[in-house]
């Protein structure tokens, strides 16, 4: 068996290096002479993550070692890991790259990323892991009807899986196309058979391992960039912003985000508007909503409940929250100097010309410090960025897959179709490699098909569903007495079903007559304000010729990007649903699905009788507070 | 699940020092729930309705609103820091010696 698993490990191995270094290339971010630099950095981590899997290999046995490392994880270990396992791409790449396009309304989104960890810390961490074994539906299998709460568990939890892998494929293939080059598609394969070969061999050990070694590689990469950033300033941090705001290039971008009312403003105050809040967020009750979704949804992810199964009491599991607060909480902080550096360094429109969301910030800047595009030490440190972002894909990847494995093979086909655990242990661990391989073919699969579509809403979307169903259920089953199978199915039901349609008929979906009828109107616009346009050319003041200049680029792009848009939906006139315009007019249902998805446990624990639900209540209540023999069951 | 040594489960429930451990637990729990979630809250409003006060400059070029959000940063890791210090000195003491003596009972 052992000596099988080293082959199979060797094969993956030269299968993911042969893939992501014989293709051709189209142009990336790293400069063709260059490359090889890229390649030797990317083969030193994923040697690096390779030898970990084939010494965790060894060590997985039985299902307890592949689901969670046999409970052996300690606080620490598993605080790096929870931070491995949550700092997706779209935090490390994303939110720095909102702070360099947007300034305040950037950082401010970040906060809600880290905030959602008291709600994990302080109700859900502990008596998950006093109660829990391997899966969101253990927990909730304890006191109410077991086959009933492992079918809508698994499906919930394959549900939110399946939304966030979607969105780190897409994103993932994406990144990698744009750092070096790499065809799409080939990255979608490369990401999805590093992220298999780690999980199907060394489980929850290699994957615990591999997201410690990224959140690692992560917080070094971004503290070198930060000293870099900072340092100039004597780490002032009034000094270095001064400069940022009184950049020309920061100033250009607000002038161009305020439009019109930009034309009273002063270049100071220009700058200084890049500190204040409203570049990005329009919508107040949105952006509650969505903070909602962030602070009640984190405990309900079924990615980073599980990683509390994997520490051995509720002390390591409170340790391991705090210490992953220190590290999210720290890097964040760290992203606003990332962010802010690089829009006064690269520049808010170099940084979007690479990639309109502005996801090229941190290696863009890595980039700068180094000495530019054209020297050693620059190519090498964005290599070492675009490295340590593909690790990231990779390292969330697999505990996605591991959980929604986990729900198929331990709740779905262990549970639900052998009813229990007469399944024998070998047998166990084989069905959760199998579900893995399927889950990781699939993941691949729908990195490729949903290539080009916009998946940004994608992320957002699993954490409103875990918020609205998992923690709604997770809570109440933890802590009110008459909770009960029904209300379980109840909430489940409904806040899955209303987070996914409230999305459906939100402004998040396209519209084709909508978008139609304002690309007609810019273009019936398009003679009276060439007309405009025109006269303010001739006119003799340097700086409305100036503005008129800008204003026509900006009109000749508006009016191509209208023509393309009649073209792309000529011929349909509704959404995906049916719809001419949005019936729910957020983009995050949280504020509305939440407090419903609640109702609905409320109301279906009432309205249905459940004598189990009530004869566990004690033994529920005892456990999660007390702690009694979670040793021991944590042990079988 | 439910299978192993059993406990009178009823018995712990009814203990008086279970009872003192879950009303200790369910007050300062809630509270600090309730706080942290509101502060935080504030800043989203704050932001969109308290715009001129977040644009109060304070320190060089750095505003009222920047300092808020830092300040989300350590009232988090306050919130943690407390929460466990309270944990470690009380609340695992307290569950410590429930689970030791009911476990005892059926070893």
């Amino acid at each position: 068996m052992h000596t099988q698993h080293r082959r199979w490990v060797a094969w993956a191995l030269a299968g993911a290096l042969g893939v992501s270094s014989g293709t051709a290339f189209a142009q990336g971010a790293v400069a063709p002479e260059y490359r090889w630099l890229t390649f030797a950095v990317f083969s030193a981590i994923i040697g690096l993550t390779m030898y970990v899997t084939y010494l965790a290999a060894k060590r997985v046995k039985t299902a307890s070692d592949f689901y969670t490392a046999g409970g052996g994880v300690t606080g620490l270990q598993n605080g790096w890991a929870i931070a491995g396992d949550y700092l997706s791409a779209a935090s490390f790449l994303g939110i720095a790259g909102l702070i360099s396009q947007y300034g305040y309304d950037g950082f401010m989104y970040s906060v809600g990323w880290l905030v959602a960890y008291i709600t994990v810390l302080l109700v859900i961490a502990e008596p998950c892991r006093n109660i829990g074994r391997y899966t969101l539906s253990d927990i909730l299998a304890y006191r109410n009807d077991p086959k009933a709460m492992r079918i809508v568990g698994a499906l919930s939890v394959i549900t939110v899986s399946t939304f966030y892998l979607t969105a780190q494929m897409v994103g993932g293939g994406v990144l990698v196309k744009t750092l070096i080059g790499i065809d799409y598609e080939v990255s979608v394969i490369a990401v999805g058979v590093l992220m298999l070969a780690y999980v199907l061999f060394g489980g929850m050990v290699a994957t615990t391992w591999v997201q410690i070694i990224k959140a690692i590689l992560l917080v070094i990469a971004s503290l070198v960039l930060v000293m870099l950033v900072w340092l100039p300033y004597g780490f002032s941090l009034p000094a270095f912003l001064q400069d940022v705001v009184g950049d020309p290039k920061v100033q250009a971008r607000v002038a161009s985000l305020l439009g019109d009312p930009a034309r009273n403003m002063s270049a100071i105050e220009l700058g200084q508007r890049f500190l204040e809040p409203g570049l990005y967020f329009k919508s107040p009750i949105d952006q509650v909503s969505l903070g909602m979704a962030l602070v009640f949804g984190t405990a309900g992810l079924p990615h980073i409940l599980m990683r509390f199964f994997t520490v051995p009491t509720a002390q390591q599991a409170r340790k391991s929250v705090v210490w992953a607060m220190a590290i999210i909480g720290g890097f964040y902080v760290l992203t606003l100097f990332l962010g802010f550096g690089a829009a006064k360094h690269v520049g808010p429109a170099a940084i979007a010309a690479v990639d309109a969301g502005g996801n090229m910030a941190g290696p863009l800047l890595a980039q700068f410090l180094g000495g530019g595009p054209n020297s050693f030490l620059g190519n090498f440190m964005l290599a070492f960025v675009s490295a340590v972002a593909f690790a990231t894909i990779v390292a969330v990847v697999a505990g996605l897959v591991l959980a929604a494995a986990s729900a198929i093979a331990h709740d779905l086909y262990v549970g639900v179709y052998h009813g229990g655990d007469t399944v024998a242990p070998q047998q166990q661990v084989r069905a959760a490699r199998i579900a893995t391989v399927v889950v990781g073919a699939l993941a691949i699969t729908i990195g490729i098909a949903a290539k080009g579509q916009n998946v940004a809403h994608l992320v957002a979307l699993a954490f409103a569903v875990a918020a609205s169903a998992n923690f709604p259920c997770v809570l109440l089953t933890l802590y009110w007495k008459r909770c009960n199978t029904g209300g379980i199915v109840a909430g489940m039901v409904v806040g899955t079903v209303l987070a996914v349609g409230l999305t459906l008929v939100s402004p998040n979906v396209t519209y084709p007559k909508a978008v139609k009828a304002a690309a007609q109107k810019v273009l019936d616009g398009e003679a009276a304000k060439r007309t405009a346009i025109d006269a303010a050319l001739a006119s003799v003041d340097a700086t409305v010729a100036g503005q008129a200049k800008l204003d026509l680029a900006m009109l000749d792009k508006a009016v191509q990007k209208a023509r393309d848009d009649l073209v792309k939906f000529e011929g349909r006139e509704t959404s995906l649903l049916g719809l001419e315009k949005p019936l729910f007019q957020l983009k995050n249902p949280g504020i509305i699905s939440i407090p419903l998805g609640f109702l609905a446990v409320l109301l279906g624990s009432l309205l249905f009788r459940d004598k189990r639900s009530e004869t566990l209540w004690p033994e529920v209540y005892a456990r999660q507070n007390t702690g009694i023999l979670a040793s021991k069951a944590a042990s079988h | 699940m439910a299978t192993g040594p059993t406990i009178d489960w009823d018995a712990v429930i009814a203990d008086p020092r279970f009872q003192a451990l879950h009303r200790r637990k369910q007050t300062f729990l809630t509270g600090l729930m309730i706080f942290s979630v509101a502060f935080y809250f504030l800043l989203p409003i704050g932001a969109a309705y308290f715009q001129d006060l977040f644009k109060v400059k304070v320190w060089g070029v750095i505003n009222f609103g920047l300092l808020f959000a830092l300040t989300q940063f350590i009232v988090a890791w306050g919130i943690a820091f407390f929460y466990s210090h309270r944990a470690n000195r009380d609340f695992d003491r307290m569950a410590r010696e429930i689970a030791a003596d009911y476990e005892k009972k059926v070893s």
